[in-house]
């Protein structure tokens, strides 16, 4: 469920929007202070101080707690308890990764976490684009009321799906078997985003009739229209969807804790707070430290997309 | 093909259905890709039929029954919106919840925008500042609190008591004591989202156009000045958005008081969501459904409100 705690809400999607409106080019190249004012010493030397300060507190709010745990990861627990900032005053002790890794089954937790993106996001992905297709190329009649439908649901906070969902995953109607515990649970529900047919909608809106058109004279289907044309021009929102629902799934931790009670199905964001009571704090760190680096990774490449406007899914933490 | 003759006497514009047709029988429908389109059509509907429609439509059900998936339900009225207005829990966590949201605001509503009119004036290494800020936020939210927790340690060796023991000050409880927990809370919440808030602040000032700020230099003005009478007019439509923003995460916050303290000590920390999450799945005796989605419908209607103001704000902004 990619609106459950961190993913981008309805909220979002004006936001998103808005900031891609072109701007003019700007004409001189100046910010609130003028090129002029760029030019005295005073303001000169005060920016220099201002800029300082500003990557200091920076380093200091971004980085250091990364750093800490990276360094605590491999420091003995006695260490990081009397001594937390310390710079290994008994030595590294790079155990701590191994045994995070195997004895406390870091790899399991880590295997089950990219198995429930990886649905998630095929999950978002197939329903976004075929419900976005239909909706905004094929345009059967009654698509303005399963239009409709879908749009009232951005006003459906996801607390109030909270318990009535579970009791669907529960006892599903027609289905007949208990979804519980199958990662089946975690990858339908994050299907159900209308965020993401919103964004994958308006960009297929966008694209040049004509060229569906001569497909069509050119005797394409709508199958063919889809997978060969349609698919193809929208990578850039696709990837827009792909990023926002690796991450989303990711950080999803409230929903996947109710429908996986089963620790062996659980994703590293459910099992690491139950971890914490049961092994060493040591191993605990490595562990949180090994959870961190897939985000971490996806965001150095693809900083670009997070920091203009995609990035817009952070704004809100619930 | 006549519906194309038929479709060019129609204006083109994007809420234009299909041209209608003048005989609909199941053969033509079917010729004419009306099967096909059901069949891209299916994965939305289903999903979103079984996952959102129908747990939508049952949550107003269930608010008026009396159900733990034990005992066969049974209607009961509105005896579950009484008994969660009677409980005196509920106004434990408005109040919570509500004091999260102010110092939530006072910590993080200046900080990012202050933070980003002073990253906007960096002339070098723009995009490692913006990074900089930005990586808290792609932390996982459960790894962040639970990194925080160790932080938190209210021992005088734990790393925040350590850091401010240099200067002479603590060692303080943090999540140990009534008072300081829920601040502890938010300061964390904050720095894991302000990166988000700077992000949005730095692509508004991009907008904001240059030419004013010649304008009013041509009078004279200086750089206070510039931001109270250009910077923070020209924001003022983001501001009222990322308020509005923050009022419905907050309200719907439970990542930290659940992993950090679970609502102690003392209830302190119980949030209405929380609260939801107790009295469903709280029970180990099966829980009380009816109360949870009362209460999540009677939330729902409140962030709904917010909503609503917030589409107000953002149609008519992007409308100017």
């Amino acid at each position: 469920m990619s609106r459950w705690s961190t993913g981008p809400t309805s909220a979002e999607a004006g936001v998103l929007t808005r900031t891609r409106r072109p701007r003019p080019a700007d004409p001189d190249d100046r910010g609130i202070l003028s090129q002029a004012d760029w030019r005295r010493p005073a303001v000169r030397r005060g920016m220099t101080v201002v800029q300082f300060v500003l990557l200091i507190a920076l380093l200091v709010i971004g980085l250091a707690p990364l750093l800490w745990l990276a360094k605590a990861a491999i420091t003995p627990t006695q260490d990081t308890l009397r001594e937390p900032l310390a710079f290994f005053p008994h030595g590294a002790d790079w155990a701590n990764l191994a045994t995070a890794w195997t004895r406390v089954e870091i790899s399991r937790y880590f295997g089950n976490t990219v198995v429930i993106a990886a649905g998630s996001w095929f999950m978002q992905l197939l329903v976004a684009t075929t419900g976005g297709y239909a909706l905004s190329v094929l345009r059967p009649r009654y698509g303005a009321v399963i239009n409709a439908l879908v749009m009232a649901t951005l006003f459906v906070p996801a607390v109030v799906l909270l318990v009535p969902l579970y009791l669907t995953i529960l006892d599903p109607p027609l289905l007949g078997r208990s979804l519980l515990n199958s990662f089946w649970a975690v990858w339908l529900p994050a299907g159900a985003s209308a965020f993401n047919l919103v964004l994958v909608k308006r960009f297929f809106d966008n694209l040049p009739r004509e060229v569906f058109e001569a497909a069509r004279v050119d005797g394409a289907g709508p199958f063919r229209l889809f997978w060969s044309i349609v698919l193809p021009m929208s990578r850039p929102i696709l990837g827009v969807v792909s990023v926002f629902a690796v991450i989303a799934a990711w950080k999803d931790f409230l929903w996947p804790m109710l429908v996986l009670p089963d620790p062996t199905r659980q994703p590293l964001s459910v099992r690491l707070p139950a971890l914490a009571d049961y092994i060493e704090l040591d191993v605990f760190l490595a562990a949180l430290a090994i959870s961190t680096l897939i985000p971490v990774l996806i965001f150095l490449v693809f900083q670009r997309m997070f920091l203009r406007g995609a990035g817009m899914g952070g704004a809100v933490k619930g | 093909m006549t519906t194309l003759t038929r479709a060019e006497h129609r204006a083109p514009t994007d809420e234009t259905p299909p041209p209608p047709r003048r005989r609909r029988s199941p053969v033509t429908w079917v010729r004419r890709g009306g099967l096909s389109t059901l069949v891209f059509l299916l994965p939305l509907v289903i999903v979103f039929g079984f996952f959102s429609w129908f747990p939508i439509g049952r949550s107003v059900v269930m608010s008026l029954q009396q159900t733990n998936l034990v005992t066969a339900p049974t209607f009961v009225g509105l005896e579950n919106f009484r008994h969660v207005l009677d409980d005196p829990l509920l106004w434990t966590a408005i109040r919570n919840t509500a004091w999260f949201a102010v110092l939530a605001l006072l910590f993080g509503y200046p900080i990012p925008l202050i933070a980003a009119v002073a990253m906007s004036e960096v002339k070098r290494m723009k995009g490692l500042f913006s990074a900089l800020a930005y990586l808290p936020v792609v932390i996982p939210p459960v790894v962040a609190v639970l990194l925080w927790k160790v932080f938190y340690d209210a021992s005088p060796t734990g790393v925040f008591n350590t850091i401010l023991g240099w200067v002479g000050l603590g060692p303080f409880p943090w999540l140990q004591d009534a008072g300081w927990a829920m601040p502890s809370l938010v300061l964390e919440a904050t720095w894991a989202a302000a990166g988000g808030t700077v992000i949005i602040y730095l692509a508004a000032l991009t907008g904001v156009p240059t030419e004013l700020y010649d304008a009013v230099e041509v009078d004279g003005a200086g750089l206070w000045r510039k931001i109270w009478h250009i910077t923070l007019p020209q924001l003022r439509g983001i501001l009222l958005i990322t308020l509005i923003l923050q009022v419905i995460g907050t309200a719907q916050v439970f990542l930290e008081p659940f992993l950090f303290t679970d609502g102690g000590p003392a209830n302190s920390t119980l949030t209405v969501l929380l609260l939801i999450y107790r009295y469903a799945f709280g029970n180990s005796l099966g829980g009380d459904y009816g109360a949870a989605t009362a209460l999540s419908l009677m939330l729902a209607a409140f962030l709904a409100v917010m909503s609503a103001v917030y589409l107000r704000l953002t149609r008519s902004w992007s409308a100017s």
